[in-house]
């Protein structure tokens, strides 16, 4: 299982405290495994019409950042190993 | 006794405001969806445990929430809101064209008739129609494909349609309006429009007497007299009585009228409420003294309000969707302000008090009268 750390706002409008986890290997399967365990959390990651990352949202792991590697890709070893989380970030945005 | 529950919008998200039939005392509720800008909450005049509130940030975009439960709890509804069809390009402001693209829902009306009917009034400039409760929601093409979409420009707040006015008797009527495109008006349940800007005179555009292009803050509409509209323009108070054929206006002797906010009293369909701000490049507060403005003569002659609203040092704004009516025997009236204040007036307008202070500034109002 891929664990996944999501931000405030994600965790609060998906109802769930902490780490959550999903069954993924790509970035696209962990997008797509959260946005059909947690169905309010459609649209608000990647555009629903487009299928493109919003701007304000960015995908770390191992501390890499991960926004624009290709989405099919495998995610990093360390986290198929269990040994490292995903996290969804809200971008640092304001002042 | 029958009482009242004040939903609230704000730029960091939404308050519950419940009173009783004094509107005295008031019981607060919230932040709900914290950190969120929330544009609108409304009830279904149905079933007033029904509500929806438009969520929205820069971070993650567009949700929409419903309650069953008079907004104790909240679920997630629908928010995909594509458009039906191609949608082409909008003026922007520096004149160029700019391809049309969802960015936020302004204005959720619930349906008159159905509890699991509403409409969402979205920016970029598109009405939105749910007959699920939230779940699913479909463009009513007709009014961006009506022909004059292209030449439709964002206001300052963006390309946004904010008002629906929902005929109290005849379903096929939907007013629309859009910042700044203008008033318009479908016979046929939102199948195809019509500009209804006819009278509507605006400095700030090459042509005053454009079919389109006007800069319509907010629609009010008494539902007894629903051919009767009121309407805050950039500049301007106007009036129709042919259900839009027409506008005159009506700003008499107000001491600007510019503004975002008008209403109409829920028991005398010529009173109407106005809060004047100083101007297109000052949105403060007139003079630094909150007024809401009273016309007992459906426009023309206002008498300030002022009793219980702050008098001096007072630079505060009250945008478009902040004000609303209750339907108690006495009539309640209640406006927000980017300041962060609720006031409420239990007595038609005469006096004044604040229910809160210091909320996020905030973005819309809308009142539930409770059996």
């Amino acid at each position: 299982m891929t664990r996944v750390v999501l931000p405030y706002h994600l965790r609060q409008l998906a109802k769930v405290d902490g780490e959550v986890t999903v069954q993924a290997g790509t970035i696209a399967e962990v997008l797509d495994a959260l946005e059909a365990a947690y169905p309010a959390l459609r649209g608000t990651m990647r555009d629903i019409g487009t299928g493109r990352r919003r701007p304000f949202v960015r995908f770390f792991a191992c501390r890499e950042d991960l926004s624009h590697v290709p989405y099919d890709d495998p995610l990093p070893a360390q986290v198929l190993a269990d040994n490292e989380p995903f996290l969804v970030i809200g971008a640092m945005a304001g002042g | 006794m029958a009482g009242v529950r004040v939903l609230v919008g704000t730029r960091k998200g939404a308050f519950v405001l419940t009173g009783d039939g004094t509107r005295r005392d008031w019981k607060i509720e919230g932040p709900h969806f914290a950190g969120w800008e929330i544009y609108h909450v409304a009830g279904s005049p149905i079933d007033p445990d029904r509500i929806w509130a438009s969520q929205s940030g820069g971070w993650f975009g567009q949700v929409v929430q419903r309650s069953q439960d008079g907004g104790r709890s909240w679920d997630a509804v629908g928010n995909d809101f594509s458009y039906g069809s191609e949608t082409g390009t909008h003026q922007h402001y520096d004149g160029t064209l700019k391809p049309w693209v969802f960015n936020r829902v302004w204005h959720l009306e619930p349906s008159l008739t159905d509890v699991d009917t509403v409409y969402a009034g979205v920016e970029d400039a598109a009405l939105f129609k749910s007959t699920d409760g939230g779940g699913s929601w479909t463009e009513l093409v007709g009014l961006r494909e009506h022909g004059t979409g292209p030449e439709w420009q964002p206001g300052a707040g963006g390309l946004c349609l904010h008002t629906i006015l929902l005929h109290p008797t005849d379903e096929n009527r939907i007013f629309t309006a859009i910042s700044a495109a203008g008033a318009f008006r479908s016979d046929d349940a939102g199948v195809s429009w019509l500009p209804i800007n006819k009278g509507l005179l605006s400095g700030e555009i090459p042509q005053q007497e454009a079919e389109v292009g006007h800069c319509v803050h907010k629609l009010a509409m008494h539902p007894d007299r629903p051919d009767t509209l009121f309407m805050q323009k950039h500049w301007d108070v106007m009036r129709s009585d042919d259900a839009g054929g027409r506008w005159t206006e009506v700003s008499g002797d107000l001491p600007t009228d510019f503004g975002f906010a008008i209403d109409v009293h829920a028991h005398e369909p010529e009173t109407v409420f106005v809060v004047p701000i100083t101007s297109d490049y000052l949105h403060v507060a007139h003079e630094g003294k909150l007024r809401v403005y009273r016309s007992r003569t459906g426009g023309n002659e206002w008498e300030p309000l002022t009793k219980g609203l702050p008098q001096e040092h007072c630079y505060v704004n009250v945008l478009r969707d902040a004000m609303a009516v209750d339907r108690l025997d006495e009539c309640g009236i209640y406006f927000g302000t980017t300041g962060g204040q609720v006031y409420c007036s239990p007595d038609g307008g005469d006096s004044w008090d604040a229910i809160v202070r210091d909320l996020p500034a905030v973005l819309s109002v809308e009142v539930q009268t409770l059996p």
